[in-house]
């Protein structure tokens, strides 16, 4: 009981920041959402031109500061790399379309259903049904390979990137673009957003709190440990949610903030995230502390998911409150059909090398 | 001889995969080396559950995890 304690605390803090954030004036069930915060940064970059989500979100400089912090104290800061990069930035980019159809990370989808919008409770049946299949694979023997030690540098690449966006941040250079109305304008004061990233980072990394991780065990062993998080975060933000922010608590399909009811894409786009998140081997937010952490594939992941949210907004695939843009569709069903065929092209390419090896070791013996 | 696995390198999950498959053919116990830290409280977490006992040793950067009955 002491590790799902811990797991249930940890997921706790996390759920209150994020209502504290909404009640300071982060957009509507978006007290924290990393699909959407890498998206407003992409955005403020010019990666993609959609005037209302352009901020440099200093939630997630703050997450990285804190999770590099922490893990370079606990000795957990170790610098790797090499384990199919390519495809693990090809995963990150239709994980972000998928989530930008749904409209939001596993995160943002657990702080929906916690301020009563039950078109997160199709997202989250997508996202289940994703990570079903993904187990699938894993027991079939996907893997993406080892990583190896990489130069320390590579490590320190990712914090420097936070550094440079807090940067860009305080000076507000011209070429940096800052929404000004929409759900990009909407935003927590800025030392505070930081200092709640950096608790959030902090905790992330302590726990190992994964969303994918947690109905992930529950399939593959059966093991509820990380699913103590996640119903810490919700528990937590409901709370939270009732007190600080009661007259913005809606429990129903409509008139949710930055929220769609198309049922089908709710569940499919989540169901791509679901997937995605298995084959990486963490949800978004797992993918971003371990990039803090000296993972450089987890890196190469980020930069996947920052080019999946800047093509979802230059192609018109990332959907509105007004709905799914045909184009977003078609690009899930191709994103699913795409990473069911690589993932299956990989399970196939481990069966060969495992009989291939143990047919070697029996023409030794 | 005790069935070894080397799981260093892997991402999660797949220590615990391999130390599951790994039980699964040697019952009675299996030694596993890892790199990291989460791969070391996952597979204790786990071979736990399953009724074994876990002991860990740390070598220069890596853990060996002797996992018995």
């Amino acid at each position: 009981m002491g590790s799902k304690r811990k797991m249930f605390i940890f997921g706790g803090i996390i759920g209150i920041i994020a209502a504290i954030l909404m009640k300071l004036g982060n957009p509507g069930n978006m007290g924290m959402c990393i699909a959407c915060f890498w998206r407003d940064i992409a955005g403020a970059l010019g990666l993609h031109k959609a005037g209302v989500v352009q901020y440099i979100r200093p939630e997630i400089i703050g997450i990285i500061f804190g999770a590099f912090s922490i893990s370079y104290l606990t000795g957990d800061f170790k610098v790797k790399g090499g384990s199919s990069p390519l495809i693990r930035f090809i995963l990150g980019f239709f994980l972000m379309i998928g989530g930008l159809v749904f409209l939001g990370c596993p995160l943002r989808m657990i702080l929906r259903l916690a301020n009563g919008d039950l078109n997160a409770l199709v997202g989250l049946m997508g996202y289940i049904a994703g990570i079903f299949i993904g187990v699938q694979f894993l027991k079939k023997g996907y893997s993406l390979g080892k990583n190896y030690d990489q130069p320390k540098i590579a490590g320190y690449l990712f914090p420097i990137f936070a550094v440079v966006l807090l940067i860009f941040l305080v000076v507000k250079p011209a070429f940096i673009l800052f929404s000004t109305e929409g759900p990009g304008s909407m935003a927590a004061p800025v030392i505070i957003s930081l200092l709640a990233g950096a608790i959030v980072g902090i905790c992330l990394q302590r726990s190992r709190i994964c969303t994918a991780g947690g109905f992930r065990d529950l399939i593959l062993i059966r093991d509820t440990h990380f699913l103590w998080g996640i119903l810490g975060i919700f528990i937590f933000t409901l709370i939270g949610n009732l007190v600080l922010n009661f007259e913005k608590f809606n429990f129903g399909f409509t008139g949710q903030p930055i929220a769609h009811n198309d049922f089908l894409f709710n569940f499919l786009g989540m169901t791509l995230v679901g997937l995605c998140s298995i084959l990486l081997g963490g949800c978004p937010i797992r993918q971003t502390i371990l990039a803090s952490q000296g993972d450089t594939d987890a890196g190469i992941t980020v930069i996947g998911l920052i080019v999946g949210a800047a093509f979802a907004h230059n192609f018109g695939l990332a959907a509105s409150g007004n709905g799914v843009p045909t184009n977003g569709k078609i690009a899930v069903i191709i994103g699913i059909v795409f990473v069911l065929i690589l993932a299956s092209s990989i399970v196939l390419n481990n069966v060969k090398k495992v009989s291939k090896d143990s047919k070697g070791v029996s023409a030794n013996v | 001889m005790c069935k070894i696995v080397d799981a260093r390198g892997r991402s999660c999950p797949e220590p615990v995969i391999m130390t599951k498959k790994a039980l699964e053919s040697n019952s009675e116990g299996v030694n596993v080396i890892v790199d990291t830290n989460v791969a070391v409280e996952n597979i204790t977490r786990f071979a736990k559950s399953k009724g074994y006992d876990v002991e860990v040793k740390e070598n220069n950067d890596d853990f060996e995890l002797n996992i018995r009955r």
